[in-house]
């Protein structure tokens, strides 16, 4: 698969926009402007960049509860992301579903989830509807190293596979299902090995490489859109924060932790990028300066706008 | 006696039936290394070593569907769900099996299995990492369903449920987990299940709750009497189901007034059976239709909302006021 320049640069843009998004929510959580619960998606900007990078506006993703990067990385806007997450009525759920459950069907985002594993029947679902309707939509269905020790997850990969649904399901292993590291949850050492049980490819991609990510998954995705069935794909990643802000992380150790920053994919890519030629220090520089602007107005917008009225509760609960 | 919050009684209590009984195991998602996510399980696996203080896999289902073999053969289990919005991920398990097995097999299998789970408002999350359905388990029989109040029922609470013979759901309200402390006797203590609690003497009106909601109940009734010279009797459940309603329709023969306080959604909660069992023992000495103060039927709102969902002081207050208006 080959990815033109523009692309290239449009996935630096996307990686960056997520980081500083994740950077500035960290900062608010920090500063008690962003009660209860946030994940970040800090360290693992690769995998959602390169596999939304594969598809097209009408698309869908099933997301998680680490899902600001996936919804930034398929077109999210970033005010009305930023306004969810602060609770106001202005968000994409007017202040209803905040950080864990942020959804936007215009953008074919079914949702982020709350609940661990609780995106694969959804978009089984979703395929399910792309292939019945006979369009050639395909779903990606992002899930955690944890979420694929959920039945839900692995009844959703049978399935997909059993009636060769549009699905591709990109696993995120970033090592850690809050404190429980893979290896005390699984035995098999590579998650994608589990697609062998269904009888589709099972690929391992470094998913702190955003073009390799982007090949693994757009591979899948013209594998799906030519009715071929589903794939699971295994970014191997690393979160560089607590599962959620506030956690002690009492589970690993700092120099494990250092070891991943190292291999940082922002970092890393802007290095490949830099080197190849395709830009330079003062367009780098500038695409921080340009996404640095756009999170102040997004973050001026959540700021300004209003909370929900204590009344909007009792609203959407039926047609 | 130390003063501990209540995530420090719930500790105590592990400990203490994990030193006298080698059968009693806790497992579940984070509780060992972690300590659980809000630390009730804190330090188990340094004393008791990681095969009784057991993190599991992310998958609830298999969690509990374990806890009910373990159950059965032999063991004490402590099943922990990190949410109790997360433990629908294990119903079927706690329907179909747990709830069941004593009476499929005529009583041969048992099933002393305890699920515990942080429940309701109070950390300013949402949906799943706040609600309240208890209401979901109180209606299996079965099971029985458990809500302490405060620290010192937590820990003689959750002693008895480990030693009871059959499933005992029980939830932990985490707006009370570190919101106040009390004295925790070192020496173990037990509560009966299925024993509700006179916590506060009155002869106007009767209140019941249970759980986060016994606090702002007690306040409102210390509100009616300092400002209206209103008596509330509080009554607090402390379990659910088996429900006890002896002392609550005693009490409504005496005051002829009731409102019933949770946080879970109005229709279809245990105020509901509550107030059933009021109009079918006491329904002669009531004087005025009982009143609810619950969540509304809605999804467990975020932050900004979220103590205008939950049932306060005030709102309790206005309802006494309401019902002593007959």
């Amino acid at each position: 698969m080959s990815v033109s320049n523009d692309q290239m640069i449009e996935m630096l843009r996307t990686m960056t926009r997520i980081r500083q998004f994740e950077t500035r929510v960290q900062e608010f959580f920090a500063a008690g402007k962003i009660p209860g619960f946030v994940h970040l998606y800090i360290g693992e900007e690769a995998v959602a960049t390169g596999a939304c990078g594969t598809l097209g506006a009408t698309d869908y993703i099933t997301s998680t509860h680490r899902g600001h990067g996936h919804l930034i990385a398929k077109g999210g806007d970033l005010k009305l992301m930023m306004a969810e997450i602060f609770g106001r009525r202005t968000g994409y759920c007017k202040g209803k579903g905040g950080s864990m459950h942020i959804a936007a069907v215009e953008l074919g985002i079914l949702g982020a989830n709350g609940i661990v594993g609780g995106g694969g029947p959804i978009a089984n679902g979703a395929a399910l509807a792309a292939k019945y309707r006979g369009t050639d939509q395909v779903v990606v269905c992002f899930f955690g190293d944890g979420a694929s020790n959920q039945g839900t997850t692995q009844e959703a990969l049978n399935l997909a596979s059993a009636w060769k649904l549009p699905v591709v399901f990109v696993n995120e292993n970033n090592g850690y299902g809050i404190s429980c590291p893979t290896c005390k949850s699984m035995a098999v050492a590579d998650i994608a090995d589990r697609a062998a049980a269904y009888d589709i490819p099972g690929v391992v991609v470094d998913g702190n490489d955003v073009l390799a990510v982007y090949e693994a998954v757009a591979e899948a995705v013209k594998r799906a859109r030519a009715g071929a069935g589903p794939s699971l794909i295994e970014c191997k990643t690393y979160r560089w924060r607590g599962h959620f802000e506030g956690d002690a992380c009492v589970y690993r150790d700092d120099q494990e932790l250092a070891d991943w920053v190292k291999k940082d994919p922002l970092q890393r890519f802007e290095n490949k990028l830099l080197a190849d030629g395709l830009l330079d220090a003062a367009k780098v520089e500038s695409i921080r300066q340009e996404v640095a602007r756009e999170l102040d107005a997004a973050v001026a917008f959540a700021e300004q706008s209003p909370l929900p009225e204590a009344a909007e509760v009792l609203e959407d609960v039926y047609a | 006696m130390a003063k501990m919050t209540m995530v420090q009684a719930l500790n105590l209590a592990l400990r203490q039936r994990m030193e006298a009984d080698d059968s009693v195991i806790v497992l579940g998602e984070d509780v060992g290394r972690d300590g659980g996510v809000f630390r009730v399980t804190d330090g188990l696996i340094d004393q008791f070593g990681e095969n009784r203080s057991v993190d599991t896999p992310l998958a609830e289902s298999a969690i509990v569907g374990m806890g009910i073999g373990m159950a059965v053969f032999g063991l004490r289990p402590v099943c922990e769900m990190q949410f109790s919005g997360f433990s629908y991920q294990a119903f079927h398990q706690i329907e179909s099996h747990a709830a069941r097995l004593r009476r499929r097999s005529r009583g041969r299998f048992t099933v002393p299995m305890v699920v515990r789970a942080p429940y309701g408002g109070g950390v300013r999350a949402l949906e799943h990492h706040s609600e309240s359905r208890e209401a979901f388990y109180a209606h299996i029989p079965g099971l029985k369903m458990v809500i302490p109040s405060g620290p010192r029922n937590a820990r003689a609470l959750l002693v008895s449920a480990i030693e009871d013979p059959d499933p005992v759901i029980f939830f932990e309200p985490k707006a009370v987990y570190r919101a106040f402390r009390e004295e925790v006797p070192e020496a173990e203590e037990r509560l009966p299940l299925s024993r509700s609690q006179l916590v506060r003497e009155g002869r106007h009106v009767t209140l019941v709750a249970y759980g986060a909601m016994v606090r702002p109940t007690l306040e409102a009734a210390d509100q009616l009497q300092a400002h209206s010279g209103i008596e509330a009797e509080v009554i607090d459940l402390l379990t659910i189901s088996p429900i006890d309603d002896e002392l609550f329709t005693a009490s409504v023969k005496k005051t002829g007034h009731a409102v019933v306080v949770h946080e879970a959604p109005k229709s279809f909660g245990p105020g509901a059976e509550i107030i059933a069992r009021m109009m079918e023992k006491s329904f002669y000495y009531l004087e005025a239709p009982i009143i609810r103060v619950t969540g509304y039927d809605t999804m467990f709102p975020l932050f900004a909302r979220e103590q205008w969902y939950l049932p306060n002081a005030r709102r309790i207050a206005r309802a006494v006021q309401e019902t002593l208006k007959h």
